[in-house]
């Protein structure tokens, strides 16, 4: 009967603690999400560089066409616009773009542009050295303003991707309230 | 062998209420979590019964859009947590430790706390359908960033999860425990019957499963009201991976309703087919790498958010992986009736349409599991008719043949058998008609959630709206058979049914309030699976 006890209380012991490495994990989905969405370029999120860092390479002779999309998210009284709605470029160039930008509610507004680069595998080849999208955005009511985008496509992207989207969306950034 | 079970009526248990609210006893608790279920069921099935009468017609009837989202929500919740797992659960509670020659469970203390915080869960979860800005109404999945935007229902609904889940971990806590601890001797691993092996399987993919769907909801609360960005796209997170934690609970929790089920007709089939189950040793094998699978295919319930090919190839080869198991399950099932001396008593004809109907959902899970047609039947009816054959033709049906077989060991009484079968014929004509049109309805691409519907639905909605009030009607019938036994009739013998095997059917019906104090001493062919 003892032993018994004994048997139940070690059971329940490794459950509980089961139990709460379970909880753990749960939690450790999100780095291993971000890792993995690093890895594979699942959901789009592009890559930052410095201008200038890496070895220069001799360009190639190809030409990939970016389509410059724009959204605004839910309740944000913005409007924004591609300058450009599509640009020929050659691998391994810098370019610039501009979005032009409206706040169109009477209050000041912070908004955070979040990018998203299909196909999803085009994205790890989309490096950006300046861009709006890293710091929040704040508008004056009815303020208009343009925003630059400095971006060049690696010259390792995929022969088959001919063409790849580069779309913003505008969130109302953490903590605003206005 | 009726020796084996001394009756110890000489026990000091409190009388009346404080019997069931203080109860240790795994009988009653059994019996109070089978009670709760039953009123769970009609509670999820009134919400249900709105949303056919609401769809009986296209237009808006009779609620609004925002309280029809809200049943097709809570009758999701309540089903799944209020119906389905607590019956599982109550079944585990009476008939494990009979089972397996145990004098109860092993933590009676928890399974009384198991139990009694739930009916606390699921007054908080409908008493946000009263609250300002109304129930949760953005489907059970709770995919943000829809959820959040929920009233003041939010944090009520977020704390009903924890606080079932944290009920089914000790619950599913308690059953590995008595289960691995306290068989009697001589009933070894391989040994036991395959209801007492699902339940175990069951219970670790609970407490795998479990924890990892509160932590979800808990980054949903901190997410609201703490200013994290787990699936916040503005500060840096991504909604898509709410989809991803949950469904790694969702998937397994599919699972966790259909296994008990499994148990179950496995072990009635071969009763009423006097012949051993075929196949012991494969089913408890198929059942556990079903288990296992279930971790691996959760994103099959999302190919359409956004993947690399090779991610939805992956899900893909993965799920169609699981009908191995399944077909396994299903050829043993239907060899052990191949050539056996067959008797169709209703627990039996609940069985045998559970394998016909199971399987026919599993079908159209196989369909919906191939990537490139997921994304035509993606949230259309037909993912509805799919997952409602088979939780409702598939585990409610399981668990009305388990209610039946075991109702003569729980009353002592037998039921009313002529009752019986027209519930069953009831039963299984209204739920086809009520779930086959639904195929039809989402091949035509009917969305799942709307409240109103093109005109070209009109007629299989008004069909299947008919077949659900008469599935709602005819289980009134499965109340009245239940209280009728539990009140008198023809006594029931210590083995109810002729073929029966096992040691729950060598003590008396009704079983005693303590059986198998000292533990049984097993005979060879009472340990034949």
């Amino acid at each position: 009967m003892a032993s018994k006890q004994r048997g139940i209380k070690k059971t329940t012991t490794i459950l509980f603690v089961v139990t709460i490495l379970m909880f753990g994990f749960g939690y450790a989905m999100v780095p291993l999400y971000d890792a993995f969405c690093q890895i594979t370029g699942l959901n789009g999120k592009t890559q930052r560089v410095t201008e200038g860092a890496g070895e220069a390479s001799p360009l190639i002779d190809r030409e990939v066409r970016i389509l410059f999309d724009s959204n605004v998210n839910g309740d944000l009284p913005w409007r924004l616009k591609p300058s450009l709605k599509s640009l020929k470029v050659q691998p391994g160039k810098f370019y610039d773009a501009t979005y032009t930008v409206t706040n169109m509610a009477d209050v000041p507004v912070v908004g955070q542009a979040i990018p998203s680069v299909s196909p999803q595998i085009a994205s790890l080849y989309f490096k950006k050295s300046e861009c709006f999208c890293f710091v929040n955005q704040v508008l004056e009511p009815g303020e208009t303003k343009d925003m630059l985008v400095r971006f060049e496509v690696d010259q390792d992207l995929p022969k088959d991707v001919g063409a790849l989207t580069l779309s913003y969306t505008f969130f109302r950034a953490k903590g605003d309230n206005s | 062998m009726s020796t084996v079970a001394h009756e110890h009526d000489h026990h000091h248990a409190p009388t009346g209420l404080k019997r069931w609210i203080f109860s240790t006893n795994h009988k009653d608790i059994g019996t109070l979590y089978l009670i709760f279920s039953l009123m769970m069921f009609f509670i999820g099935g009134a919400m249900a019964m709105i949303i056919r009468a609401e769809l009986f017609q296209p237009g808006l009837q009779f609620v609004d859009p925002q309280f029809y989202n809200s049943m097709v929500t809570v009758h999701a919740l309540i089903m799944i947590f209020g119906a389905v797992m607590p019956a599982g659960v109550g079944l585990a509670n009476w008939m494990i430790p009979l089972m397996i020659g145990a004098p109860d469970m092993a933590l009676p203390r928890m399974n009384n706390m198991s139990f009694w915080i739930l009916p606390f869960g699921f007054a908080l979860l409908i008493s946000t359908l009263f609250m300002n800005g109304g129930g949760p109404a953005g489907g059970w999945t709770m995919y943000p960033p829809l959820v959040l935007q929920l009233g003041d229902a939010f944090p009520f609904l977020i704390f009903t999860v924890h606080i079932l889940g944290v009920s089914s971990i000790m619950g599913a806590i308690n059953i590995i425990a008595t289960v691995f601890n306290m068989r009697a001797p001589g009933m070894t691993l391989m040994k036991m019957p395959l209801f007492v092996w699902t339940w175990v399987i069951t219970a670790f993919l609970l407490i795998a499963s479990l924890p990892v769907l509160a932590g979800a909801v808990t980054m949903l609360l901190t997410d609201k009201y703490f200013g994290t960005s787990f699936f916040n796209a503005a500060g840096g997170g991504d909604p898509v991976l709410f989809q991803h934690i949950f469904w790694f609970f969702g998937h397994p929790e599919v699972y966790i309703l259909a296994l008990p089920a499994f148990g179950i007709v496995s072990t009635i089939i071969p009763t009423f087919a006097r012949k051993p189950l075929f196949g012991y040793a494969s089913m408890v094998y198929a059942t556990a790498s079903i288990a296992i699978l279930s971790f691996f295919v959760w994103a099959h319930h999302m190919f359409t958010v956004g993947m690399p090919i090779k991610g939805e190839l992956f899900f893909m080869y993965a799920t169609m992986l699981i009908a191995v198991p399944t077909g396994v399950k299903v050829f043993n099932w239907m060899a052990t009736m191949w050539k056996g001396a067959m008797t169709f008593e209703a627990p039996m004809l609940f069985s045998i349409a559970f394998v016909i109907l199971f399987t026919i959902g599993g079908f159209s899970g196989l369909m919906l599991g191939i990537t490139p047609v997921d994304f035509q039947y993606h949230d259309t009816y037909f993912v509805v008719a799919h997952f409602h054959y088979v939780l409702l033709t598939g585990a409610v049906f399981s668990l009305m043949a388990a209610a039946y077989y075991w109702l003569p060991k729980w009353t002592g009484y037998m039921y009313d058998e002529k009752l019986a079968k027209i519930h069953f014929w009831l039963s299984t004509i209204a739920a086809n008609v009520l779930f086959f049109p639904q195929h039809f309805l989402g091949l035509a691409g009917m969305p799942r959630r709307i409240p109103d519907y093109n005109i070209v639905f009109a007629d299989f909605n008004m069909i299947s709206s008919i077949g659900g009030f008469a599935y709602g009607i005819s289980q009134l019938l499965f109340v009245y058979i239940v209280i009728k036994c539990a009140l008198g009739g023809k006594k029931a013998k210590a083995q109810a049914w002729e073929g029966a095997k096992g040691l729950e059917w060598t003590v008396p019906s009704p079983a005693p309030f303590h059986t198998f104090e000292t533990p049984p001493k097993l005979t060879k062919s009472m340990l034949e699976n």
